[in-house]
């Protein structure tokens, strides 16, 4: 690791005050950026630690949707019994992140932003219609992801909470890469009052919606329905661990499992 | 006094556990010195590249930094290259290439990590930052990589002087007589396939601390090795120049070896000559990221074989071609492995009657490759249990009939294979019945119906395997061109109090011999475990030793113990006869009392060890005071343990998992000591099988870039990966051994794979799939099956 | 820069001074001599050097000493009691959880904070809450036996 120095602030106001270049970062969990510290791969100046601002923790539900505070672990969405009932499938994917360990530091906040092309919360945000709270502004779940570790997110810009549409039935199913547990491909099946919607992860650059399995599940939601669908190998993520054409075949399978569990 | 009960046969809980459990275990990296200096590598980016200026002042200007060395600073010291310790000789005589292999780099970089500089700094960090500062002109050039690329016309030279890259072409067997049984076979099985390439991975990275005493010119060189003799004898023999009686190598506990940590690697020559020329110590403890490019890399085959049977099975022939990668430059038992321990294996258990294989081991410009689990027998198991199943699809005949048809029998041993090897005992096919009964293989056609009622493909796979252990017998070792014999060395040293020390050339990195061989002191000499202490690792306090691997510590090192004991019981029998006032020969010895025979006159272990230390009344011209006695034991044959393995697996073809739902593993280990750490071992073995199996391979990029280069992309087995065997023994003891013991360490990384694999296939069979590669991975699965559908899926890719 | 910290660990008040840069591991095993806790990775996958911070487990490889300022921290020193073993480290004993004992700190650790949690777990309970943990020796089936065995000791606070 490169020397850097550290700041600590207690309020979400401070923690903005001292974000002043890109070579400041904030720190959530670090279960993604110590490891890329640890392997020189990134050389900031001063890490913003977040993690005692108590603004950014908390899960509460809201009318008809769960908040989760940016600072909130994987292992405390997991087990809220806020979130287990009201949005099971989203409890059972933040308990499939990682590991044990990486679930009880790493933030959905963190991991949002850090915008991994195979994290598993992406899946929630687009497949669930969810809503991103910055310090200064809501983003869409679906203008969210832009590309590859891109998004809406402006230079140093927080996430101070994300806002989960409570669906009518909702199931994430996941491959794991059983070197990493990153998804090769995740994907979140929602059944919602605006119709169906179907999130990828692991899959592309970024998290995206299955809209041919939306329209196929929208005429019939069932899981043959799901398995019918031939997505386009094209544009998928290909390494040594998944083709392209797996992907796009896991898609459909994991969409079409994912639709069973909702009971379609 | 009643002696202690009997421990051996029995699960004794293990003694070491107690200081792993609470932290106090002692590893090297926990080992700090006073005033000591941190040790950064520098290592190559490219797999191959000349290698020009190294501007040592920019890594001297970085604070903290203390000294920077080179190849060219080594070799102004007379400093020799890494040696190899077997050596092959090919065919028609020509003896294997050895290129010389520098501890640091000198004119040329051969694989992605070679070393090339090492930078000595007051911390940690500061090493690093010079090792990234450090300047180096890097001329890249064209690498070889992947094996069957190697041999290629115009392949790019590992080494100037080894034309085409061949290490060695080598052959073992009678050809003339196989091509005959090819002659008349009624049906040959061909088959082609890839060993893949595996990272050791001991979860403890190796380390090294480098001490020199200008007092008396003394060094110690602590580290993570499985055989510190052996470490000292190549470092002061071949490369440092260090006279024997002043260098003390400790190998304090280890943390996982399997093979990985037999090797003598750069990082141990470098920190114990650098000590010497900053006069601090000298401490290095690898990252994880470079003991995936510099520990020894295992297996690595692509491999042609062909099964020639008669018109009802009977096998008739085995015609075997492999092509073996070394890496880059030849480790420490490289050439061995591929060889002496792969090719006179490929009997198996059956009696074919001719074999023929030729092995020809290629350098590339990639990590070394030595002995890893299993060392070579995995290979050869593979080959032959791949084959021998797919013979059986062929002829459409049940896998364990047609194995059963071909074994060789009972009274058949002791057997001469035409490979070399003489099994001196076995019983195939009680290990082979009772696996199928333990399995439930009668009832496996249920459970498939029930697997595709659920949408999921079951197969079952079998897997006989045979291993030669207890490596390894001198003159059988001598005369396939180790350099070394392969005895092991033991002295038993009992104090005045009656506790007993003892002293083993073996090394526990997790095998438990504290335990187990204070069981086998404790019921021979009639002492509590407890008063028995097992002291390993340190070439300062133990006579000699050759380490641990190869399946050897009870088989051989035991055998030594026992050895030993053999003659403090015959010692004690000579003080007895002094102090119970008879003849020699009227002297019992039973469970820790010698008593005159005949009579109530008795003397126990405890008080003869008392007498011998103070020895008032000895007859000094017959009878020497003390009770320590050590041995040398070159065991006679190696020792041949076998067993049957049975994997049923489910596949889920949409996604292309693998599910080991059950696996049967039946054992002949001989004598066993302790069942728990037998099993223990076994479990271990088939996990690291089973990771080969289904999950673990080295990819490599074109360029020579280790694509699996950290536990991101390197799949090791997990506890979830994992099924819950179902175990039993079969006991056919060795013959010639004190023990009857034939070694139980590599066994379940040997016979899993094939079992593995070969389920797999079983359960792919309706889908048209006849193959799939190692790791069957997800992916690999799922290609096989869109592959087998009509290549529709790789086409739209 | 140094930065000073104070934390609680295994029971004692201590404190010191670090570089931001410094893990939590560094701090236990280089200013406290904590060595029980080991690193076998930089990748943050091996759970080797898994230690308990304010009643959940962690991977101090992958935790900043700074982070941990003011923290409860456990290691694999501060589990037993005296000369008794805490029931998981006596499973572990009684079951041959353990082989050359390099994963064992982080592993015995994971299993105390699974339990802690899931205080009956099933096998696959268990196979699932150790996917932070790797281990070359064993094989994990005794290590499977050993939590269950170790839970039920924790529940009965016997040992295993």
């Amino acid at each position: 690791m490169y020397a850097f120095e550290y700041h600590r602030p207690s309020s979400l106001d401070e923690a903005v005050a001292l974000l002043t270049s890109e070579d400041i970062k904030p720190l959530a969990g670090g279960q993604t950026l110590i490891p890329t510290l640890k392997q020189r791969l990134a050389m900031p100046e001063a890490l913003v630690d977040l993690g005692r601002i108590e603004a950014l923790k908390g899960i509460r539900k809201e009318g008809d949707a769960i908040v989760i505070g940016a600072g909130t672990t994987h292992a405390e969405v997991a087990a809220s019994e806020v979130v287990r009932g009201a949005i099971p499938a989203l409890a059972r994917l933040a308990g499939l992140i990682g590991d044990p360990q990486v679930r009880n530091r790493g933030t959905i906040g963190g991991s949002i932003a850090n915008a991994d092309p195979a994290a598993d919360y992406p899946a929630a945000v687009v497949g669930l219609g969810a809503t991103i709270h910055t310090n200064t502004r809501t983003i869409a779940g679906d203008d969210y992801f832009q590309d590859l570790f891109t998004t809406a997110l402006d230079e140093n810009e927080l996430i101070t909470a994300v806002s989960f549409p409570i669906p009518q039935a909702a199931a994430y199913e996941k491959v794991a890469n059983p070197a990493s547990g990153y998804a090769v491909v995740g994907v979140m099946v929602a059944k919602t009052a605006g119709g169906v919607r179907v999130g990828v992860t692991g899959a592309g650059p970024c998290a995206f919606r299955a809209t041919a399995i939306e329209d196929a599940l929208a005429r019939s939601f069932t899981p043959e329905a799901a398995k019918g669908v031939a997505m386009p190998a094209d544009g998928m993520n290909s390494d040594i661990h998944a083709s392209a054409a797996y992907r796009a075949a896991l898609i459909s399978v994991l969409a079409s499992r994912a639709v069973a569990a909702c009971g379609g | 006094m009643n002696a202690p009960a009997k421990t051996v046969g029995t699960s004794v809980k293990r003694t070491e556990d107690a200081r792993f459990l609470t932290g106090r275990g002692r590893y090297t990296d926990d080992i700090n010195r006073p005033n000591q200096l941190h040790a950064a590598f520098v290592r190559s980016p490219h797999a191959h590249a000349a290698l020009g200026e190294i501007d040592k002042p920019s890594a001297m200007d970085v604070p903290g930094v203390v000294a920077v060395f080179t190849g060219a600073d080594m070799a102004a010291d007379g400093v020799g290259g890494l040696p190899c310790g077997w050596q092959v000789i090919g065919k028609s005589g020509v003896p294997m290439k050895e290129p010389a292999h520098p501890p640091l780099a000198v004119g040329r970089v051969r694989h992605v990590g070679d070393t090339v500089a090492v930078v000595l700094a007051d911390s940690r960090h500061a090493a690093r930052d010079g090792a990234e500062a450090l300047m180096i002109d890097y001329d890249p050039q064209p690498a070889v990589v992947h094996l069957a690329d190697a041999g290629a016309a115009g392949a790019p030279q590992v080494h100037d002087e080894v034309d085409g890259n061949v290490c060695y072409d080598w052959e073992i067997g009678d050809q003339a007589a196989t091509d005959e049984a090819f002659g008349k076979a009624a049906h040959v099985t061909r088959l082609e396939l890839v060993n893949n390439r595996l990272i050791p991975n001991a979860i403890e990275p190796r380390a090294a601390v480098g001490e020199y005493d200008p007092a008396d010119g003394s060094y110690t060189l602590t580290t993570t090795s499985q055989n510190p003799h052996v470490i000292r004898l190549l470092m002061c023999a071949f490369v440092l120049n260090l006279p024997e009686h002043k260098v003390r190598v400790v190998a304090p506990d280890v943390g996982g070896g399997f093979g990985s940590k037999i090797f003598h690697y750069a990082e141990e020559a470098v920190v114990t000559w650098a000590a010497a020329k900053v006069g601090r110590p000298i401490k290095w403890t690898a990252e994880r990221s470079e003991s995936f490019m510099t520990d020894c890399h295992g297996r690595d085959h692509v491999t042609t074989a062909e099964l020639a049977l008669d018109a009802d099975g009977t096998f008739l022939g085995l015609r075997v071609k492999t092509l073996a990668n070394m890496g880059a430059y030849l480790s420490t038992f490289a050439s061995s492995v591929p060889t002496y321990l792969y090719a006179t294996l490929l009997a198996g258990q059956y009696r074919t009657p001719a074999i023929h294989a030729e092995v020809k081991a290629l350098f590339t410009h990639t990590t070394p490759v030595d002995a890893y689990r299993g060392a070579g027998r995995p290979e050869a198991t593979y080959v032959l249990e791949k084959l021998v199943e797919k013979a059986a699809r062929e002829l459409k005949m049940d896998p364990a009939e047609l194995r059963r048809k071909n074994f060789i029998q009972p009274d058949q041993f002791p057997y001469q294979t035409p490979v070399a090897l003489a099994y001196d005992t076995g019983h195939y096919e009680a290990s082979l019945d009772r696996a199928l009964e333990l399995s439930e293989y009668s009832s496996f056609a249920e459970r498939r119906a029930a697997s595709e009622a659920k949408g999921k493909l079951r197969g079952v796979g079998f897997s006989c395997y045979i291993e030669a252990c207890g490596i390894a017998p001198s003159a059988v070792a001598g005369a396939l061109g180790a350099r070394a014999g392969l005895y092991e060395a033991a002295e038993v040293r009992f104090n005045p109090t009656g506790s007993v020390t003892v002293f083993t050339g073996s090394h526990s990195h997790g095998q438990g011999h504290e335990t187990t061989f204070a069981q086998i002191v404790a019921d021979r000499l009639g002492v509590p475990m407890a008063n028995v202490e097992i002291v390993h690792g340190d070439t300062n306090r133990i006579p000699f030793g050759m380490g641990t691997y190869g399946s050897r510590s009870l088989a051989v090192g035991g055998s030594a113990i026992a050895r030993a004991i053999d003659k403090i019981i015959d010692k004690g029998k000579k003080i007895a006869a002094h102090m119970l006032e008879a003849g020699e020969g009227d002297i019992e010895y039973k469970d820790g009392v010698f008593s005159v025979a005949g009579t109530d006159k008795s003397l126990t272990m405890g008080e003869i060890a008392f007498q011998a230390y103070v020895p008032h009344n000895f007859p000094h011209d017959k009878l020497e005071p003390g009770l320590d006695e050590s041995a040398f034991y070159d065991p006679g044959n190696f020792t041949y343990p076998a067993g049957t393995y049975i994997c049923e697996v489910e596949v889920d073809p949409e996604t292309g998992h693998v599910h080991v739902d059950r696996f049967t593993a039946v054992d002949d280990f001989g004598t066993i000591i302790n069942p728990m750490i037998v099993e223990g071992q076994v479990q271990g073995g088939i996990a690291q099988g089973l990771g080969q199996a289904l999950l673990e391979g080295a990819v490599y990029s074109d360029d020579g870039q280790l694509v699996t280069g950290s536990y991101m992309d390197y799949a090791m087995p997990r506890a979830q990966h994992i099924p819950d065997y179902r175990f039993d023994f079969t006991c056919t003891p060795c013959t010639h051994n004190p023990l009857g013991a034939k070694g139980c360490g590599e066994a379940g990384a040997i016979g899993s794979p094939p079992a593995i694999i070969n389920a797999i296939i079983d359960a792919l069979g309706p889908l048209g799939v006849d193959d799939i590669p190692m790791p069957a991975t997800p992916l690999a699965v799922w290609q096989a099956i869109q592959d087998a559908k009509g290549g529709t899926a790789r086409a739209a890719e | 820069m140094s930065i000073p910290i104070s934390m609680t660990v295994n029971g004692q008040p201590v404190s010191g001074s670090v570089e931001p840069r410094t893990l939590l591991v560094e701090f236990l095993r280089e200013q406290l001599h904590l060595t029980g806790t080991h690193v076998g990775c930089d990748t943050s996958q091996c759970g080797a050097c898994v230690v308990i911070a304010d009643g959940v487990s962690v991977k101090s490889c992958t935790a900043l000493a700074v982070q941990c300022d003011g923290s409860q921290v456990t290691t694999i020193e501060g589990l037993a009691n005296g000369a008794t073993l805490h029931p998981m480290q006596q499973a572990f004993n009684d079951h041959h959880g353990l082989q050359c004992g390099f994963c064992t700190p982080g592993m015995v650790m994971s299993a105390v904070d699974l339990v802690t949690h899931a205080p009956n777990p099933t096998d696959e309970d268990i196979r699932k809450g150790l996917d932070g943990n790797l281990c070359r020796c064993t094989g994990y089936q005794n290590i499977v036996r050993a939590v269950k065995a170790g839970a039920e000791g924790m529940r009965t606070g016997m040992g295993g």
